[in-house]
């Protein structure tokens, strides 16, 4: 149901039935290794491209978030994923191999999100009974496609992020069915552009984009920000957390460090080279998917709400001196005990 | 209408800069410049050491070691590079190690290792000079035009 202008309330109540993630060796090192699936200790997966590691990634984590389900692939009716890569070709191919109808999303670091905003809303609307979701993501093809070679020695600015290796995928099903944590609600965010154009520094270009969909979610589903027990944007790195903290607060918003945080702050260690915190479709995807859901398990959080920003630009736009379009979309993620009838 | 309101956008975007770049951590342009002077001064020594080597123990002159001092610079990059460590130094030394002729080599050569799974052709032979394709554009045209205004000064200025 369409609240307000661009928020939709599952009355359904869609699940998330099992969730996957797998990850690369620098993010088996960071701070959240545990609640990770699978860890792989080598960049390039024994696979001979980079690209062809990222794919590998997404597959092993589809096939995995299959198998926790306890489905196999052709009870599920739609695989709904994205990526950073040209033309998405790591989903492309992974649809391939799983040979599920398949739709393929591009919201670049916020495809996570708006893949399971759409997914929930397939099953809310009785379009399917099963879907997979997810978003890859992988340091080096990142690096090859939208900055310089991975071996190359150009010095990062501090603003600088860390592009997240690893693949986040879930399977979405119908509430009546099946139990699981609940997709509750989602806004779907606009196109904003305050004219950052250092591609160097996405956080501070992204955060306008959560500020906006925070806000507007907050609105339209008229909850006060304490209604989360937690709220977390997808990978603004210090840079846009600050900025997203300090303007959600001037403008009396109840956040606070504890109740607002970042997946790209909370993914790796201090110490490790990622100097403005981590990026990437599989950043919001994996600490989500991983983290996150597991501490809804054990019970810490009961209510979340889950912003995943993305930069809309290309290698091209930047080098023609054009500013960067930036996405947020916002999933809200509720304990099953607990949809509290909103 | 229309005119008022991207006016409107463009005070808020202003006002949103303003606030951003507050939040922005300050590039570190002394300590940048500090180590990218040892470091490239390093270079530099271990440039020399080489040099004076090639002179003691085998028949150059100061005139004929400047080549194969720099491409024993070149191929110590090459193992850099390959091995993964070269970027490393580089996100502490900056333009410590950009701007010697080893930066050159790292461009060239991460280039080619980058883009070696598209092929020889297609991939390392084509992408090779994609960064370091422009060093050679320019260094290659202002080359000409220097030797041109050599060719007509010592032409009509009788130098």
């Amino acid at each position: 149901m369409l609240v307000g202008k661009r928020t939709w309330i599952f009355e359904k109540k869609p699940v998330i039935l099992s969730s996957a993630t797998v990850v690369g060796p620098f993010e088996g090192k960071g701070k959240l290794a545990d609640d990770f699936d699978q860890i792989y200790d080598d960049l390039w997966l024994q696979q001979d491209s980079y690209e062809k590691a990222e794919r590998e990634l997404l597959e092993q984590s589809c096939q995995l978030s299959i198998k926790k389900a306890g489905l196999n692939k052709d009870s599920i009716q739609f695989f709904l994923c994205g990526d950073l890569t040209n033309q998405i070709i790591s989903s492309n191919f992974v649809a391939r191999t799983l040979e599920i109808p398949y739709f393929g999303l591009f919201g670049a670091c916020s495809t996570s999100m708006e893949g399971l905003a759409l997914s929930a809303f397939v099953i809310n609307g009785q379009g399917a009974d099963y879907v997979l979701t997810g978003a890859c993501s992988h340091n080096a093809v990142a690096e090859k496609q939208f900055r310089y070679p991975t071996e190359y020695g150009g010095q990062k600015p501090p603003t600088a992020q860390w592009t997240v290796t690893g693949a986040g995928t879930a399977v979405i099903a119908d509430g009546n069915k099946e139990k699981g944590p609940v997709v509750a609600s989602a806004t779907i965010g606009r196109v904003v552009d305050m004219g950052l154009s250092d591609p160097f520094n996405m956080g501070g270009a992204m955060a306008p984009a959560a500020i906006d969909t925070i806000k507007t979610h907050l609105k339209e589903r008229n909850v006060p920000a304490t209604y989360y027990d937690l709220i977390v944007t997808g990978d603004l790195g210090k840079i846009g957390h600050g900025i997203v903290l300090h303007t959600l607060q001037t403008e009396g918003i109840q956040v606070t460090n504890e109740t607002y945080k970042d997946c790209g702050l909370m993914i790796y260690r201090e110490g490790q080279p990622v100097l403005s915190g981590g990026s990437g479709a599989a950043c919001s995807a994996v600490v989500t998917y991983g983290h996150l859901l597991n501490e809804m398990k054990k019970g810490m959080l009961k209510r979340i709400l889950i912003v995943a920003t993305g930069a809309l630009f290309s290698p091209i736009t930047y080098q023609q001196k054009e500013t960067i379009p930036c996405i947020a979309h916002a999933v809200a993620i509720e304990a099953d005990d607990d949809t509290g009838g909103r | 209408m229309a005119i008022n309101k991207q006016k409107e956008q463009t005070l808020t975007a202003k006002r949103y800069q303003k606030l951003e770049k507050e939040w922005e951590p300050k590039r570190p342009v002394l300590k940048n410049c500090i180590r990218a002077f040892f470091v490239g001064g390093f270079i530099c020594l271990i440039g020399q050491v080489i040099q004076t080597f090639l002179m003691t123990y085998f028949n150059f002159t100061e005139q004929t070691v400047g080549n194969p001092t720099v491409a024993i610079l070149i191929f110590i990059t090459m193992l850099l590079t390959g091995f993964g460590v070269y970027d490393r130094f580089a996100q502490f030394a900056g333009a410590g190690t950009a701007v010697p002729v080893t930066g050159f080599g790292n461009a060239v050569i991460s280039a080619a290792i980058e883009h070696r799974s598209e092929g020889l052709v297609l991939g390392t032979g084509n992408n090779m000079f994609k960064l370091a394709g422009s060093v050679i554009t320019f260094g290659v045209f202002a080359a000409f035009v220097i030797a041109l205004i050599k060719t007509i000064l010592i032409q009509w200025g009788g130098l």
